[in-house]
């Protein structure tokens, strides 16, 4: 689809606010519908966009295999770090308000928002390394 | 920071950030990924015995996840039943582990070794997660968990037919798992908690209530399939033959076992002893099931030409023992079937692991092929027959003690019907494991003579479980003593 000029710009256009959309859903979690899976999936989408438009071979040299491999990991290990600093600061595990940032209130805001991080970037990474398996097997 | 007190927790999220740690480390050297996995089944191994005589000391141990309380939060428990069978899936997938890279590293082509060990490790997680949580919808998100690694490692395989076996596998599970799932769902409906113990509060008021009884009967049959229950099990033997080895002995020896320990958490646990009883009489199903899967189990695996599918049919025979000791529902049965959670986890898993020995070496999985190897391997065959001789129920071997209290449950609740089903199942498995025995040590060609016995780092952790077979044969009151314990408390009505 490259040689489309149409589709090659509205998808420049587009990936921007898509992946604004995206992150947008996922800072809202906490507060109104979506969440870290939704945006994730989005932001991964954006990712997709791009590769189907200019395909896989151009994709990887914005997303190398290295880069979506280790996002993969960082995800997670976001999400499981703040439930063991949870337990550091002697709470149970994922207790965010025992967090020591001023009102409990807050320190609960601020750790299911770094939890819904780390789930968004390991479902946008998981989303964009499944779409290249597949891409790769049909080739 | 007391961190003993967070060992419930930990000792499910340590495999599963090594899980996530090996793709990243892994990028550096690939036996990093093996490290890694040892160092987490192991702690994994050293917390479940601590959990466990914490347990001893103060009794049940509740551990609330984000300091929310029960039944709103989720819930990890850990009592006699749960700490017993944390031990014996830990230390099984810790010599599993140990086991591992040598065969792993034959078997799996060499960029895969390290999602290899990734997904080994969410497996053991997954399974970890099941037995520890007190919540039941937790438990259907560790089946998942588990359950999807499974999927993957058993796609591992080397030929094709591990993808056939994988994707059977998948579809049977993926079904269970809806089973299971609505059946929460029903359960919740009614009911408006997801707390095990909440719901064993709430439930008895609702016995009569068609809601009720329907999601017992998706929990019977979703389940049955996750454990490979006579009838549904047809997704097992292509599933253990056609994996690696290490696969397969990690899925025989743990991942049905966690199964019937989710059978039991159910059936004892969320609903009471006398719902399966007298309400839904679900247990005489059961109590015929299991007869016809320990005997159909063994008479199929006597025609088996490949050793790993034999071995397979044999543990669906296996099963119907576990099946058998639940359904008999009193106490020296059901303290037979949880021993013989871990006994079969000890016979089976030495088998597999043997059978991945002789496949390293010499690439046979044809039991014709196997005449002459107690010559070649003799250290490896040594410790195939004590599995053997244990899986038939010589005294002195474990699977004597698990058969022995089955009986003696089967006596107790006057069904002595089943004291022959025992004996008769017993034979057949003799005559299984006689064609292997009789072509390992009594006849001489076939092998060729430059096969050498396996390596240390294969034969050990064999070894390991074979002797374990024989201590907890013949010092078998310490596994008794537990799981008398767990046997009280689940028959407490």
């Amino acid at each position: 689809m490259q040689d489309n000029i149409i589709v090659r710009t509205i998808t420049r256009i587009l990936i921007p606010f898509i992946q604004l959309y995206g992150l947008y859903v996922i800072m809202h979690g906490d507060s109104g519908p979506g969440g870290g899976f939704q945006g994730g999936v989005i932001l991964g989408s954006s990712i997709i966009l791009y590769v189907i438009v200019f395909g896989v071979d151009q994709g990887r040299k914005i997303i190398p295999e290295k880069l979506s491999d280790t996002l993969n990991s960082i995800g997670v290990l976001i999400y499981a770090g703040i439930g063991l600093i949870c337990m550091i600061f002697g709470g149970k595990y994922l207790e965010y308000n025992i967090l020591p940032l001023g009102s409990a209130h807050f320190a609960s805001h601020i750790g299911m928002l770094g939890i819904e991080i780390g789930v968004g970037i390991t479902v946008a990474a998981v989303m964009i390394t499944i779409f290249f398996e597949t891409a790769r097997q049909e080739r | 920071m007391n961190i003993s007190q967070h060992f419930p927790v930990m000792i499910v999220i340590i495999p599963l950030i090594s899980a996530v740690i090996i793709p990243l480390i892994g990028r550096i050297r690939r036996i990093y990924g093996w490290y890694v996995s040892i160092a987490a089944t192991f702690s994994s191994f050293l917390i479940s015995i601590s959990l466990l005589m914490t347990v001893f000391e103060k009794g049940r141990i509740s551990y609330w996840l984000g300091n929310w309380e029960p039944p709103w939060g989720i819930e990890y428990v850990v009592d006699y039943l749960s700490g017993f069978v944390l031990v014996v899936i830990s230390f099984i997938a810790f010599i599993i582990t140990v086991y591992s890279i040598k065969s792993v590293g034959k078997e799996i082509p060499e960029h895969r070794i390290t999602p290899f060990y990734s997904i080994y490790m969410l497996f053991v997680a997954g399974l970890l997660g099941m037995i520890i949580t007190g919540d039941i919808f937790n438990l259907y998100v560790f089946i998942e968990i588990s359950s999807l690694a499974g999927y993957a490692l058993i796609a591992a395989g080397r030929k094709r037919d591990a993808l056939i076996a994988s994707y059977n596998y998948l579809i049977l599970g993926t079904i269970a798992a809806t089973f299971i799932l609505l059946g929460i769902g029903y359960l919740y409906m009614v009911t408006g908690t997801l707390n095990m113990a909440d719901l064993r509060e709430r439930l008895p008021l609702l016995y009569d209530s068609k809601v009720v009884r329907t999601a017992f009967a998706f929990f019977t049959v979703g389940l049955s399939i996750k454990i490979a229950l006579f009838p549904l099990h047809i997704w097992l033997p292509n599933a253990y033959t056609h994996a690696p080895s290490v696969v397969g002995a990690l899925q025989a020896a743990t991942a049905t076992k966690v199964g019937v320990y989710a059978m039991i958490r159910i059936m004892f646990t969320v609903f009471k002893p006398q719902f399966i009883l007298e309400v839904v009489p679900v247990s005489q199903i059961f109590l015929f099931l299991s007869a016809v899967a320990i005997i159909a189990g063994s008479v199929l695996a006597i025609g088996q030409r490949d050793i790993r599918r034999m071995l397979a049919y044999s543990s669906i025979g296996q099963i119907g023992y576990i099946v058998l000791g639940i359904a008999l529902a009193n106490k020296s049965s059901i303290i037979g079937s949880l021993i013989h959670i871990l006994n079969h986890a000890l016979m089976k898993g030495g088998l597999f692991l043997v059978v991945g020995a002789v496949v390293y070496k010499t690439g046979i999985t044809d039991i014709d092929d196997f005449k002459g190897l107690g010559k070649r391997m003799p250290f490896s065959m040594a410790a195939f027959t004590i599995g053997a001789l244990s899986m038939v129920g010589v005294p002195l071997t474990v699977g004597f003690v698990s058969k022995w209290y089955l009986a003696l449950g089967a006596l107790q609740a006057g069904m002595w019907v089943f004291v022959p089903v025992i004996l008769i199942s017993s034979l057949l498995s003799a005559v299984y494991f006689w064609r292997v025995i009789n072509n390992i040590y009594f006849k001489d060609d076939g092998v060729p003579a430059r096969i050498d016995d396996a390596p240390a780092g294969m034969l050990m952790p064999a070894f390991t479980l074979a002797a374990c077979c024989i201590i907890f044969g013949i010092a078998a009151f310490i596994p008794v003593y537990i799981t008398g314990f767990a046997a009280e408390m689940l028959l407490r009505g």
